[in-house]
């Protein structure tokens, strides 16, 4: 037990290492790092009309076992991709503690749960089954279903006013903040450059220092470059959330985005591109708006449907504190910092919140939309794919990352538009990760299995793995690790005044020591070393005390000594103050002085010394004294 | 002794020209670079002269730090940094970089093109004043270098201001700046946490005045002004054009569109639509309301309000126009005040505090004949207004911020004397702290004795802390360690451990002491005579008999022994070590004065 605490653990929650979740006890602090949800599980769905309203797994229930999640003090947030599965762990648990966000990604992270929450409730509801969920019927069912892995997870989705509640427990906090918990511990976020206000956070003691790296990037696009310096001497580094395509370029991959897009509608056909109301768009968008004009599509309408669209343009514009420093320097001008303002200014593109109202009238073909939900399987993309896919004219471009994009398409086929694979994943790939790792230096590297060992698609890809020294320690979904590092120290005070009364020697050079009798307070787990009470006067004159008064309290301690005592010195030193008669004895390990005349045996070895003498205390002291010259105090 | 040494170059009991001096554990900071209104000769800008006399300022001060854009904090930071010389670092939030140059830029056009001022600093100079600037973000700490830190925190009073802690080691002193403790409706109220510094360096402007409640005179604000438009005269609200000027205009377009008025609302210079602009872009340092709302409606997208042209002030009939500078000390304010001063209908309304000298503080303290350039005089007829909108803490809102920070010392700048005076006695009661208020070049030196920061092992911590938890642990205990000094380490070992680290062998001494007792009984007896006897008094220590006949108290070991010549006595070995020696020395003299008689 004593053992176990000084270690710091690490229960890791979910199987998907770009939507972490993972707490670390640290110092008597329960902290979750993430809370990322798994929507891979809608592909089972059919698209829109059948969808049932169950489409989300999230990672909570089966490891309830594994924590208590009423027992967590502090969720720290890296992303806004990485907060989804927040109302889960928040509301409806017993979860008491803070949220820690920056404001872009709380802000972005609202936008992409009322996206979320808005298009399943649009979903028609038939009816709600739940049956299904039912282990011994699961098992009857056809495959892929019956294979569906931890049906019983999976969740309805949460409401608007739950979203609401878990984002009223989020603490605003920017980079480079040190946040105390507790007294113990200090978190910080520092800046990541993946997305607007995507970090990644410190976790540190006076002594002890763990990184938890999740989705950085080093590319420039819109985000804040990434801080990597502030990543050094850390103990621990955890690794999460690398690119799911570490095969692409993504600057590659956006330049085959405005080739095809180009190409298919300069044939008269449309371009469906579906994605997240927030993140790439905005590099997508800032490509088109240098593109569109050299490619002669100025004329092409750009549509952007989302409940959230407008939002989401207008949010963009207003965190200049958290982009680039190209966009920041526009803002001092004072101009947007992204140019889909002069887009929508001058008509280009245009948003609206849902197919249905103004869009039916402006729609003109042949068009550019840009509209989610990325699965497929709800929003107003099932209307689109739908609409164009009969024709061979249209393209769907798909740029998110996060599906698989034959999986998507599975349930339209046969499909005569055609589909182009154009994922943009600005997260780092191994070379980054290898890079950064040599320049961060950390003691220990941390991460899921799935960066251990090569894709499964592409077992031959050896340099697919993370690579450092020494190799890094890798964990799996519902697992408990202790992280490689021992606590040694802890951080204390020590009062001025303490400070001074204290008489330091120098034993090495450069090491200076000094003995210490101070008394210790703790208060918030802050410690503080204070100057001992003085000694209470003695009270004289008052009635004689009883006898166990005088018992000495033995709680004063008298310090260890160290040193030996040279003989020869020791017995001149005895003549100086007045012994006469002494004797010198040697013994196998050492020599005995003797003093005859006061019946006195004084045994001295290398690393002890003995003095065995008549019951005369004032003789006692004095030869103890006269060896204590001798010895040195610790 | 450790101290903290502050020295205003300008604020002290002064406003204008805002510059203090702070050294801090062997760190310089300079706050703020202001200028001065009220002065248009050499005593418009701090004495520089005064922070160094040999060497350059750069090798001198650790950084500066400038806490808004009012060119009362920000004017002289282009001639200090070019003209005299400074390349360290500036440190300023977003807004305040981004808005900074822009009012420097309109000084200088003021003080050069139009007064011909020369050896004034250039537009280059005020371009490479801002290359020196490093942005930070709120709440950020931002490393200034290996020991001082700094960290801002939202002060309210214009878009972007801050208040700054600086800090090293234990040691902190929080600056101010100018600061707002009360929401209006553009900007939130300053806030800071309960970080204890040494020094709080506050801004008193309204040191003496309570304000009644916004609302009231938001009210009364709008009542003069329509009345004055509906018999037909007109409104001129000389404003700076970043800061209460939004707050106001916020104010009179919602009141415009509520009473459905068509009155034109002129803004003058074309800063206007750029400062809105500024508005805009950093809405997230606006308050909550103005915040949440912004993707539907942006509050500073105004429908009635409208560019000013110079030809629109001799227009007939009613309007209302913001014209700046806001002391009518200058520019285009102080031209319509004197095409408008002449008639009674007419009405000048003064948002803010004017600096001495200014035409704005004439005819504020009741001046109705000023005298002009070229020694004209102009009389005043129109009516002459003050609102207090100007967003300075009043001294309810100072208070307030004392007891939010809890700083060990308050210093008062910004102000005037005789009112600082006042808040200085009611700080001094109320939270029974030292308050000073240092004239310019005066020097305010607090000691300090900051703790001494360290390591302790966590063998000798737990071991304490598991001796806490006995019940006499409510006494104050004793922690016996040694202090490894090495280079500025420190680490607090148990002396084992200490000894263990620097390879040195541990010397035992060892005390043995003959006590005879006059005993006829074996010496077994004896020893259990002597273990009763103890146990009876020793009551709180472990009194121990051993099956080889010897007894322990603790760690300490007494044997009987029979000596071989005299039967009737017996001679109690005593033997303890150093460490236990008030306990052996103890025992010793107690077992001396001899055995109780044992029970027949």
């Amino acid at each position: 037990m004593k053992i176990k605490k000084r270690f710091c653990h690490s229960y890791c929650l979910s199987g998907h290492p770009t939507l972490p979740c993972n707490v670390l006890k640290f110092k008597s602090t329960t902290i979750m790092l993430d809370c990322g949800l798994d929507m891979t599980s809608t592909l089972n769905f059919l698209p829109l009309p059948l969808v049932q309203r169950y489409v989300l797994m999230h990672p909570k229930t089966k490891q309830t076992e594994l924590i208590d999640l009423s027992t967590v003090d502090v969720i720290l947030i890296s992303n806004y991709h990485c907060m989804m599965a927040l109302p889960y762990i928040t509301e409806h648990t017993g979860f008491s503690g803070t949220v820690y966000a920056t404001e872009p990604t709380v802000q972005i992270g609202r936008l992409l749960m009322e996206e979320l929450v808005n298009f399943i409730e649009r979903v028609p509801k038939a009816q709600s089954a739940s049956l299904w969920k039912n282990k011994d019927i699961q098992r009857l069912l056809p495959s892929p279903l019956k294979d569906a892995v931890e049906v019983s997870t999976w969740r309805r989705c949460y409401t608007m006013q739950e979203v609401n509640s878990a984002l009223s427990k989020i603490q605003l906090v920017g980079y480079s903040q040190k946040i105390e918990l507790f007294g113990a511990v200090q978190v910080t976020p520092l800046s990541s450059g993946y997305a607007l206000g995507s970090s990644n956070w410190i976790i540190q003691s006076h002594y002890e220092k763990v990184s938890y790296v999740s989705g950085s990037s080093l590319l420039t696009t819109h985000p804040q470059p990434m801080d990597q310096a502030s990543l050094k001497n850390s103990d621990v580094l955890v690794l999460t959330g690398l690119t799911q395509i570490p095969t692409a370029n993504p600057d590659g991959m956006v330049g085959e985005f405005c080739s095809n897009l180009a190409l298919t509608v300069r044939n008269g056909g449309n371009v469906l591109v579906p994605c997240y109301p927030s993140g790439v768009i905005y590099d997508l968008l800032e490509c088109l708006y240098q593109y569109i004009d050299s490619a002669g599509l100025s004329s092409v309408p750009l549509y952007f449907i989302s409940p959230v669209a407008n939002s989401s343009l207008e949010f963009s514009q207003i965190f200049a504190e958290w982009l680039c420093h190209n966009k920041q320097s526009k803002v001092y001008l004072p101009e947007p910092p992204f140019p889909h303002a002069e887009l929508i200014q001058t008509n280009k593109l245009k948003h609206y919140p849902s197919i249905h109202g103004d869009f039916s009238n402006d729609f003109r073909q042949p068009c550019v939309v840009f509209t989610g939900h990325p699965s497929l399987r709800f929003g107003d993309v099932v209307h689109f794919m739908e609409l164009w896919g009969k024709s061979s004219l249209n393209t769907v471009i798909f740029t998110e990352p996060d599906f698989s994009y034959l999986e998507a398409l599975a349930p339209y086929q046969p499909l005569a538009m055609k589909c182009i694979y154009c994922p943009i994943d600005t997260r780092l790939n191994f070379i980054q990760v290898s890079k950064l790792l040599k320049e961060v230096q950390p003691l220990h590297v941390v991460c899921p299995e799935q960066y251990t060992q090569p894709p499964p698609a592409q077992s031959h890809r050896t340099d697919l793995v993370i690579d450092c020294q020494p190799p890094a320690t890798s964990y799996r979904r519902a697992e408990v690790l202790t992280l490689p590092f021992k606590r040694r120290y802890e951080r204390i005070e020590i009062m001025p005044e303490l400070a001074d009364s204290l008489v330091p020697m120098e034993i090495k050079p450069g090491i200076s020591l000094a003995t210490v009798s101070a008394v210790l307070h703790t208060k918030d787990n802050k410690h503080v070393l204070q100057p001992p009470p003085r000694p209470a006067q003695p009270t004289s004159g008052k009635k004689r005390k009883r006898v166990s008064d005088d018992v000495p309290d033995c709680k004063v301690l008298k310090p260890l000594l160290s040193g030996s005592i040279p003989v020869e010195q020791f017995v001149q030193t005895l003549e100086k103050h007045g012994f006469s008669d002494i004797k010198v004895e040697d013994t196998a390990k050492g020599h005995i002085v003797l003093l005859q005349e006061a019946e006195t045996l004084i045994q001295i070895e290398e690393d002890s010394t003995h003095i065995i003498c008549d019951n005369d205390e004032m003789l006692r002291v004095r030869l103890r004294d006269l060896v204590l010259k001798f010895l040195q105090k610790f | 002794m450790p101290e903290i040494r502050v020295t205003p170059l300008g604020a002290g009991q002064d406003v204008g020209r805002s510059c203090i001096l702070v050294s801090i554990a062997g760190k310089n900071v300079m706050l703020d670079c202001g200028m001065h209104m009220g002065f248009s000769d050499d005593r418009r800008f701090p004495d520089f002269s005064y922070i160094t006399q040999s060497g350059r300022l750069t090798d001198f001060l650790d950084c500066v730090i400038i806490s808004h854009f009012h060119l009362d904090h920000c004017g002289a930071l282009p001639y200090f940094s070019e003209m005299v010389g400074y390349d360290g670092p500036i440190y300023m939030t977003h807004p305040t970089q981004a808005i900074c140059p822009i009012l420097l830029e309109d000084y200088r056009k003021i003080a050069v093109d139009k007064k011909g001022e020369a050896n004034f600093f250039t537009s280059q100079m005020i371009k490479d004043c801002m290359k020196k600037v490093v942005a930070v973000h709120l709440h950020q700490t931002v490393q200034v270098d290996d020991e001082l830190e700094i960290k801002a925190y939202y002060a309210g009073h214009v878009l972007g201001a801050a208040m700054f802690q600086i800090k090293v080691g234990s040691e902190s002193v929080v600056y101010t700046g100018d600061y707002n403790m009360t929401p209006d409706r553009h900007l939130g109220a300053a806030w800071i946490d309960k970080c204890r510094p040494n020094l709080l360096i506050t801004e008193s402007t309204y040191a003496t005045t309570i304000r009644d409640s916004k609302r009231c005179r938001e009210r009364d604000f709008l009542k003069k002004v329509h009345e004055t438009v509906e018999r037909g005269g007109k409104v001129l609200i000389p404003v700076f054009a970043l800061g209460r000027a939004q707050e106001l205009c916020i104010l009179l377009e919602t009141f415009w569109e509520r009473m459905n008025l068509k009155v034109p609302i002129y803004f003058s210079t074309g800063l206007t639509e750029k400062a809105n602009h500024y508005y805009k872009l950093f809405i997230t340092w606006t308050n909550q309301k103005i915040r949440k709302t912004f993707v539907q409606r942006n509050m500073f997208e105004f429908k009635h309000i409208k560019a000013f042209d110079r030809a629109f002030a001799d227009n007939p009939g009613p309007m209302v126009v913001f014209a700046t500078p806001g002391m009518l000390h200058a520019g285009q304010s102080l031209q319509i005040f004197r095409k408008w001063a002449g008639n009674e209908k007419n009405m000048v309304i003064m948002p803010g505090y004017c600096v001495q000298g200014t035409v704005g503080h004439k005819i504020l303290s009741g001046q109705r004949k000023l005298e002009m350039e070229g020694r004209q005089v102009l009389e005043v007829k129109m009516q002459v207004e003050y609102m207090s909108f100007s967003a300075h803490a009043d001294a309810k809102g100072i208070m307030q911020l004392v007891g939010q920070a809890e700083p060990d010392s308050v210093l008062l700048v910004h102000g005037e004397a005789k009112k600082m005076e006042f808040l200085k006695q009611k700080i001094e009661q109320e939270f029974r702290v030292n308050c000073y208020m240092p004239a310019n070049g005066e020097t305010v030196v607090l000691p300090t004795s900051p703790s001494i920061p360290g390591g302790i092992s966590l063998g000798l911590l737990k071991r304490e802390m598991a001796q806490g938890l006995l019940p006499e642990a409510k006494k104050p205990r004793l922690l016996h360690g040694t202090l490894i000094m090495k280079d500025s380490n420190f680490r607090l070992v148990s002396s084992e451990q200490a000894l263990k680290e620097l390879g040195l062998a541990e010397h035992q001494l060892r005390f043995t002491c003959r006590v005879h007792l006059h005993d006829t009984r074996k010496e077994q007896e004896t020893a259990m005579r002597v273990y009763s006897h103890l146990k009876s008094i020793l009551k709180d220590h472990c009194v121990q008999h051993l099956p080889d006949g010897s007894v322990t108290v603790e760690s300490i070991l007494i044997q009987a022994a029979a000596p071989s010549e005299d039967p009737a006595t017996k001679v109690l070995l005593v033997s303890w070590t150093y460490q236990d020696e008030e306990l052996g020395s103890y025992l010793t003299s107690l077992l001396k004065k001899g055995l109780p008689q044992a029970p027949s």
